[in-house]
């Protein structure tokens, strides 16, 4: 009990980086048939924090997340969930959502989930009360009693959040969630992430999709081919990848504007180029000073999918 | 609670609410049963009479087989003709008739006319057409009591002596043949029907992805100590009811019916019957769980445990052999080869036909092959457990196990 507030107190002082952070990796690898798919991969996730591990296909997202989890080891660096290098009271206050998921057929809902809240120790009449609480949220109690394998695949998997949830876990791991949802289920899993972070829970995303990335996410990890490529808050790393243009669209583009160092019609904007050294709003104030009609002045910001496609190109 | 103990507690409980589990168990108990019911049926409403007189022509060329015609169940019908013999078989007066010619003595040939479809006649009816004939060529020639012996040499009565010079138990053929095989049988389908679930609960585990999620909670030794001992736990349920049923089968038949009189199950066979049953089915169950990890569906695995359960019922389809030859080369070979060992000494154990000494090494090449299997169930298990896809190869699966 004091040990949990400890952390809160420190996570709310601070920001991520700082001693008691919810997930500390360092230099974790992993080889497969002499091959590395992950390589020498560090990072760290902080309290109340939303956590995005994006990178392409075969990145060694997965492979990472397993190791995270003590599904698999790692062949050299360290891991330490919640303080301490994992065990099985730590894992107890984990919960998982593998990419390639599924329920026991057999079993109703409600069976299915109070053997998995059993394995996370949690008491029986405990998590029969929480997890009729979560099932309502997600519109599914009337289907605690069905097997799993009545129910359609959409709701299967809102069962399978509601698993990994149920027994409150401090961490909460989702390998794409996002995958095979529909458009209603995609904004209720949202929400309910969103809603993870305010109850002060850490959540690590992976996935491909970076519009979810870019939706939900404080701070990302990139991996491609089983090394770190980005790794910081999205908003920096999207300052960064800035590729120094403005979009402009005005009455008429007046001649010798200082730091523009080239432009380029896209029909009705024009795309101008600075040189770095002048700022997008002393261009603004120019334009202004000198009475143009400015209908739309925008920084260009690269998208995440846009620096995803970047460096993964860079990275060949 | 250890998390095994809970897996342990949800193995065993969905295992007892298995449909085909719950049949089984009690398809025993029940048989036996409806066995004692249907004899005590028969008996109560089914009185045969008394055995019909049979009536035999003949035809004597020689003259001399003219007394003993009417004997207890036969009456032998003198005709002066063939022809008059025919007309009574086909009225039907009388079953068959012989045609005894004139150089019989000599010749020893008797024809026999029959109107029923048989391959050779009767033992039955060669008795009594031999009594007919022995009675008749011998009476005068030697005294009464000789000539019975003629007719019944011998009334074999068997005795089986044991190695220290005494009268061993159990003689009659429903102990010591339909016991042990009975017993072989019904382990055999315990040991496997437990083992079975084991791998089906593992590879259904893997297809169905929930393998990840449990090994987010609990540790793939967990895991597995946890099915392993919860289905066992089953298994030993089902064999103890089959055991309790066997025991209280053989009490009240040996006292209602009288062909199973002397039907009696030794002691010895309850205790090591456990003992047999959880080596043999740990050494399965760690042999079906490697296999489960390994495969990528159930029935890819089904195919490979073929070749582990295939030596495994050898001695089922040996166990006249082994009960008539219990202290032969393959018997023995049998007994202490591991995966054949549980079945073939329980049969032995049966018919009472195995030294303690065999017993022993039997129990230790079992239990050191048991704790090998385990130790190396673990570590494939933890390996292979989240491998989706293609199956390794035997290669990889020795390197893995050298690594792990």
């Amino acid at each position: 009990m004091e040990r949990a507030e400890l952390v809160e107190t420190v996570s709310r002082a601070g920001k991520a980086n700082e001693a008691m952070n919810v997930v500390e990796v360092s230099g974790i690898s992993k080889s497969f048939k002499g091959i590395k798919v992950v390589d020498n991969v560090s990072f760290s996730i902080g309290q109340s924090e939303i956590f995005g591990m994006v990178g392409p296909n075969g990145a060694g997202k997965t492979t990472t997340i397993r190791m995270l989890m003590d599904i698999i080891k790692p062949d050299s660096g360290e891991i330490k969930i919640l303080g301490e290098p994992i065990n099985e009271e730590v894992k107890n206050r984990i919960g998982y959502l593998p990419e390639e998921r599924g329920l026991y057929k057999k079993l109703t809902v409600s069976q299915s989930l109070s053997y998995l809240a059993a394995l996370k120790n949690m008491k029986r009449r405990l998590a029969r009360a929480r997890a009729e609480e979560l099932l309502k949220r997600v519109n599914m109690l009337p289907h605690k009693d069905k097997k799993t394998e009545e129910l359609s695949h959409g709701m299967g998997q809102l069962i399978q959040f509601v698993a990994t949830i149920l027994h409150d876990p401090e961490l909460v791991v989702f390998d794409e969630p996002f995958a095979a949802l529909d458009p209603v289920n995609t904004q209720l899993l949202k929400e309910l992430i969103l809603e993870l972070r305010s109850h002060g829970k850490s959540v690590i995303l992976s996935t491909h999709m970076m519009n979810q990335v870019e939706e939900l996410c404080d701070r990302i990890l990139m991996i491609n081919k089983g090394q770190a490529v980005l790794y910081g808050s999205l908003t920096e790393i999207k300052s960064r990848y800035r590729n120094n243009s403005v979009f402009l669209e005005c009455d008429r583009l007046p001649e010798g504007l200082p730091g523009v160092v080239g432009s380029k019609a896209h029909g009705k904007y024009t795309e101008i180029f600075l040189d770095g050294r002048v700022s997008p709003q002393e261009i603004l104030s120019v334009l202004i000073n000198k009475g143009v009609k400015v209908d739309r002045f925008e920084v260009s910001t690269p998208s995440l999918n846009e620096i995803f496609i970047q460096v993964v190109k860079e990275g060949r | 609670m250890n998390k095994a103990l809970i897996i342990l507690k949800h193995e065993f409980w969905q295992t007892l609410r298995n449909r085909s589990f719950i049949i089984l168990t009690l398809s025993l108990p029940l048989l036996a049963i409806l066995g004692v019911g249907i004899y005590q049926g028969v008996q109560h409403w089914y009185h045969p009479g008394a055995p019909q007189e049979e009536k035999i022509g003949y035809i004597d060329h020689t003259g001399i087989f003219g007394n003993f015609t009417n004997e207890p169940g036969v009456q032998f019908v003198l005709y002066t003709d063939e022809e008059t013999a025919k007309d009574a078989l086909l009225a039907k007066d009388v079953k068959e008739y012989l045609v005894i010619p004139a150089d019989y003595l000599s010749s020893g040939v008797i024809t026999r006319y029959t109107m029923s479809r048989e391959v050779k006649p009767s033992t039955r009816t060669t008795g009594q057409i031999t009594d007919f004939l022995l009675s008749n060529l011998l009476t005068g020639e030697v005294s009464p009591q000789v000539l019975e012996r003629v007719k019944t040499p011998a009334l074999l009565a068997s005795v089986r002596l044991n190695e220290t010079g005494e009268i061993a138990p159990n003689q009659d053929v429903v102990s010591s043949y339909v016991v042990p095989i009975v017993f072989a049988v019904l382990f055999m389908i315990s040991i496997f029907f437990a083992s079975g679930f084991l791998f089906q609960s593992v590879t259904e585990e893997k297809e169905n992805r929930v393998m990840e999620i449990l090994l987010s909670s609990v540790s793939s030794r967990q895991l597995l100590v946890g099915k392993v001992l919860g289905l066992g736990m089953a298994g030993l349920l089902q064999v103890s009811v089959w055991l309790i049923t066997l025991e209280v089968f053989s009490r009240v038949a040996s006292g209602i019916i009288p062909a199973l009189s002397d039907l009696s199950i030794p002691a010895s066979l309850f205790g090591w019957g456990i003992m047999y049953f959880i080596l043999g089915y740990l050494l399965f169950a760690a042999l079906y769980a490697g296999i489960g990890s390994i495969s990528a569906s159930a029935r890819e695995g089904q195919g490979w445990s073929t070749i582990f359960v295939l030596p495994a019922i050898v001695p089922y389809y040996l166990s006249y052999f082994i009960v008539s030859n219990p202290e032969g080369a393959v018997s023995r070979g049998l007994t202490f080869f591991p995966l054949t060992s549980p079945i073939t000494s329980m049969i032995r154990l049966a018919s009472s036909a195995i030294y303690a000494w065999e017993i022993a090494l039997s129990i230790i090449i079992l239990a050191g092959s048991t704790i090998f299997t385990m130790w190396l169930a673990a570590k494939i298990f933890r390996v292979f457990l989240l491998m989706y896809g293609k199956r390794p190869a035997i290669r990889e699966v020795i390197r893995y196990i050298r690594e792990a």
